[in-house]
């Protein structure tokens, strides 16, 4: 971990021919969606996994099928790599529409290359180093041939790979692994782009060069090899991974790529994925496939899960496992479904209808997305619950380096318990945590159990008595309170006492991170605790709230009508604590550090003013 | 690593005590006297009885409505879901166990109505399973509301006057959404009932039975003109033998989807037996089959040593 105050990114500030050593850098490749920049970008980002660098990414795609303008923005470099960075070191614009919209994310004495043919950029503004490249001719050029411009990006990344003394043979080899399934022609034409970017004469511009400190490059500590994904990638293996091998789905943006790769991946595992005609439908086959025996999951974004809510209600109700994940975007309605967005947090705490308690977890980076998953999958069969994850668009599509899980290690084997039960066996016991009997399984007394939707007894017959209604509603209660006594008091970063302590949940946790930084270079004494067990909380939250003078919750939603976000508006209520605050947005981007440290500041000035 | 489906649904329990009326009885029923829905389940016996599955192979599920209270009247494994969503709930089933017998009830607001969409989907998909609809042409739980089987003209709480708009006709949109096996019944029929719900529980796909299922409450009457007993007639489907014979030249081919729907347009009451009947893979095979492709490809990887591989191409 490094140190919250450690120096603000050192950018890189060049003196022709000089070769600057730098710790990170940000690059923002801005064009059009069929650029392949998406492409280049993951490569870099794999290089910098490949590298025992750390790495963040970001990227706007266009909700418009037939593309449109999109960024993919990498960080690279070493120490603890935790938002995608505010501003940009380099730009690279495709376009012109690139170059407008794209110079004021570039810091002041940044680099900007753009490609000459179809770029006029304004040469009089002195802020920044512009170097224009003739990207598509010199493309066109090298590949020669009807590919026309295709492969441009693969000349940018050879151009990328010689300013920044990147490890050419790493990336070659990722180069051919990713077009290795195609024809030869096609890794060619790859190669024959990126050789000449890489060759490109740019020494003979006004510039310097740039290479990582290699000292400082900190080998990972687990001694094993990094892997680069994104959120969903590392959601859905983490699926796997769990024993999870049954699920289905309905199509929506981001949630639709967790549920094709699964599609894809489950039958070589022996399960399957069905695509359902609409999420009530995903669910209901979801929830068959944990009666069945086989713990499932389904999932969606916002819309979908709201479709969902009847039958979530039944699963509570009935208490079958199962997982949903919510890749949350814009709402509400179809809202911004390319945006990010974290408003569905009351949607997953308390959708569906009655008193309906189950439990809600959020990942914090792509890593534990992966862990968070097998967490999900064990809380969903000891509790027999269901278990909202609660991720959202910034997270799905972020590719992020990690160690490598010890999948020997934590790997969780599928099973169908079709044991014969005694003949006491109970479908809803009121002294213990309910076990589902799946079908096949043998029951001692030769009465079998109905799971049901309706209030029952302990065999499950339906009733109406208004005494077992009280004691089934508790039941149901009763066992997330036990669950909650097992979480861990979550880890606090920062001071241990003092002005501010900064809450989020879910994807903020890596900006909110870099903002404790800043917040304590300049001498607030602060800290950070982030939340991933959202129903239920984990206990012990009231006694770190008090040592702090104000508890700022960070979170990506709207004040609301009283001025306070969800997570901030539901701490206000369980702790009933006025020091809790909020700072809130709806822009649909994420959190930029130099945001979240200028609005805790404002907070804290307007309270001590 | 979890074995392929080996789509083997278990076979009749012949090294056990047969299964009876009284070890399949549960709950006593909750219907109105004289309800039609009573017979259907004891249809439901007789068929458990002759077939004698293994006890705890079997799956009774419903949705919501007064003939989806059925699954606490059998005693065997089962659920009652939410409203019109029983259908994919127990596709899953089926999906996740090949071993099992699915049997799913409902009303014809809980099949057609709200369920419409995934009746026509799962049916698409040809899953197999049974699918029982107890049709009274009207809602019984909620107390008389107009139903997607009302005949025009019917007076309900929610059409005071006479209900006008155009009611489905079942066994036409049954034809068309693809289902596999598609029979029609009455139930004061009992032997025919009985036999109807045998051969769809013996079809390998989705099979599906419309059992006109009087609610003596709400639509008393509704359906005497099927019923000898109340001067009505109970015209059955002629189903092709193929033997050459002249006579079979007139008889319904059940293979053959037109010829069933030009049958379900006949007037009311119209027919009733099997209207189609067609061999056509199931999704339960052509999953299984999908699997064992993966499989193959895999060359006899662990379900770690695959995940490990994936792994290690993310490096
Ligand atoms: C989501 C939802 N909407 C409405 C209802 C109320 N409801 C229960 S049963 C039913 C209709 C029952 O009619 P049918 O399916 O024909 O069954 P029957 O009672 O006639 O056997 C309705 C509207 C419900 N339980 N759930
Ligand atoms: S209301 Fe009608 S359908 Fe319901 S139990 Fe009574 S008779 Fe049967
Ligand atoms: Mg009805």
């Amino acid at each position: 971990m490094v140190s919250p105050n450690s120096a603000a990114t050192p950018g890189p500030q060049g003196n022709a021919g000089e070769v600057r050593t730098l710790n990170d850098v940000v690059i923002r490749l801005a064009g059009n969606s069929q650029d392949g920049i998406q492409t280049i970008g993951g490569f870099l980002a794999r290089l910098a996994g490949r590298s025992d660098q750390e790495v963040m990414t970001y990227m706007t795609i266009p909700s418009t099928i037939s593309g449109g303008p999109s960024i993919f923005q990498v960080r690279m470099g070493n120490g603890d790599i935790l938002s995608s960075g505010d501003q940009a070191d380099f730009l690279v614009a495709f376009y012109q529409h690139s170059y407008e919209s794209h110079l004021s994310s570039l810091r002041n004495g940044g680099v900007l290359i753009y490609d000459t043919d179809h770029v006029k950029p304004n040469l009089d503004d002195k802020r920044f180093t512009a170097i224009g490249v003739p990207i598509t001719g010199a493309t066109v050029e090298a590949v020669g041939g009807s590919s026309k411009d295709k492969g441009k990006n693969l000349f940018v990344l050879g151009l990328i790979a010689r300013v920044f003394n990147l490890d050419v043979e790493k990336l070659a080899a990722l180069v051919k692994e990713r077009f290795g399934g195609k024809t030869e022609d096609i890794v060619r034409n790859a190669m024959l782009a990126f050789d000449a970017g890489y060759a490109w004469p740019a020494d003979n511009i006004r510039d310097c060069f740039y290479r990582f400190d290699k000292a400082t490059a900190s080998a990972s500590a687990s001694g094993r090899p990094q892997v680069t994904m994104d959120g969903n990638t590392a959601l859905t293996y983490g699926l796997i991974t769990a024993g999870v091998r049954y699920g289905s789905g309905y199509p929506i943006t981001p949630w639709s790529t967790i549920m094709e790769m699964l599609r894809a991946e489950l039958p070589k595992y022996g399960g399957l994925f069905v695509q359902a005609e609409d999420e009530l439908g995903a669910i209901s086959y979801a929830i068959g496939f944990s009666y069945s025996g086989h713990l499932a999951i389904t999932g969606s974004s916002g819309p979908g899960l709201s479709l969902k809510m009847e039958a979530l209600g039944w699963a509570v109700m009935a208490e079958m496992p199962l997982i949903i994940i919510n890749v949350q975007r814009g709402g509400p309605s179809t809202g911004m479904p390319t945006n990010v967005e974290q408003s569905d947090l009351m949607q997953a705490l308390y959708g569906s209808h009655g008193d309906a308690p189950r439990v809600v977890l959020a990942p914090r980076n792509v890593e534990d997305c992966f862990y968070i998953a097998i967490e999900a999958a064990r809380l969903a069969r000891e509790y027999s619950t269901p278990v909202i994850i609660l991720t959202d668009m910034a997270l799905a599509s972020r590719i992020e380096a990690f160690d490598e899980p010890d999948l020997a290690k934590i790997m969780v084997p599928p099973s169908l318990d079709l044991s014969p039960r005694p003949a006491d066996f109970k479908p809803y016991p009121l002294d213990r945590i309910t076990r589902h009997a799946p079908p096949g399984s043998r029951i001692g007394s030769g009465v079998y159990p109905t799971v049901t939707g309706l209030e029952h007894d302990e065999m499950g017959h339906p009733t109406g008595s208004p005494a077992l209604h009280t004691k089934m509603t508790a039941k149901r209660r009763e066992k997330f309170k036990a669950l909650a006594a097992t979480l861990p008091v979550p880890e606090v970063f920062g001071d241990e006492s003092g002005e501010v302590l900064l809450v989020g949940w879910g994807s903020t946790f890596g900006p909110v991170r870099e903002a404790l930084g800043r917040l304590r270079q300049n001498g607030t004494r602060a800290a950070q605790l982030h939340l991933r067990h959202l129903n239920p909380l984990p206990q012990g939250l009231e006694d770190v709230f008090k040592r702090y003078r104000d508890v700022i919750v960070v979170e990506m939603n709207d004040e609301g009508l009283y001025g306070y976000g969800q997570m901030a508006s539901l701490l206000r209520a369980r702790y009933a604590n006025p020091s809790i605050r909020s700072l809130t947005k709806t822009d649909g981007l994420t959190f930029r550090v130099s945001e979240i440290v200028s609005g805790v500041t404002q907070r804290l000035t307007a309270a001590t003013a | 690593m979890s074995a392929p489906s080996t789509l083997s649904p278990a076979a009749p329990a012949t090294d056990r005590a047969p299964l009876t009326k009284k070890s399949l009885t549960a709950d006593h029923p909750t219907w109105c006297p004289g309800c039609g829905d009573f017979a259907v389940l004891a249809c439901y016996y007789r068929a458990l009885e002759k077939l004698n599955y293994p006890h705890e192979k079997i799956v009774t599920m419903a949705g919501i409505g007064c003939s989806s209270r059925f699954p606490y009247f059998v005693n065997s494994h089962g659920g009652h879901y939410i409203h019109g969503r029983s259908l994919p709930f127990s596709a899953g089933i089926s999906l996740g166990r090949d071993d099992l017998h699915v049997f799913v009830f409902g009303g014809d607001g809980d099949g057609f109505s709200i369920g419409g969409n995934h009746l026509d989907h799962v049916a698409r998909k040809n899953v197999r399973l049974t699918y029982v609809i107890m049709d009274n042409f009207v809602y019984g739980l909620t107390k008389k509301q107009t139903s997607p089987t009302s005949p025009i003209g019917f007076k309900t709480k929610t059409d005071p006057t006479g209900s006008f708009d155009q009611p489905i006709n079942p066994m036409r949109k049954l034809v068309d959404s693809g289902a596999t096996f598609i029979a029609r019944s009455h139930a004061t029929q009992v032997n025919h009932m009985t036999e109807m719900i045998m051969r769809a529980a013996q079809h390998d796909g989705f099979s599906v039975v419309e059992i006109l299922s009087e609610c003596v409450e709400f639509y008393p009457g509704a359906f005497d003109a099927a019923n000898p007993r109340k001067g009505g007639a109970f015209p059955l489907i002629d189903e092709k033998k193929h033997d050459g014979s002249p006579e079979d030249a007139n008889r319904h081919d059940t293979s053959d989807d037109l010829a069933a729907f030009r049958l379900a347009s006949e007037l009311w009451p119209g027919r009733f037996g099997v209207f189609y009947e067609k061999k056509r893979p199931t999704k339960n095979q052509l999953e299984a089959d999908l699997i064992a492709r993966a499989r193959e490809k895999t060359k006899g990887a662990s379900d770690l040593q695959l995940l490990q591989n994936t792994f290690a191409r993310m490096r």
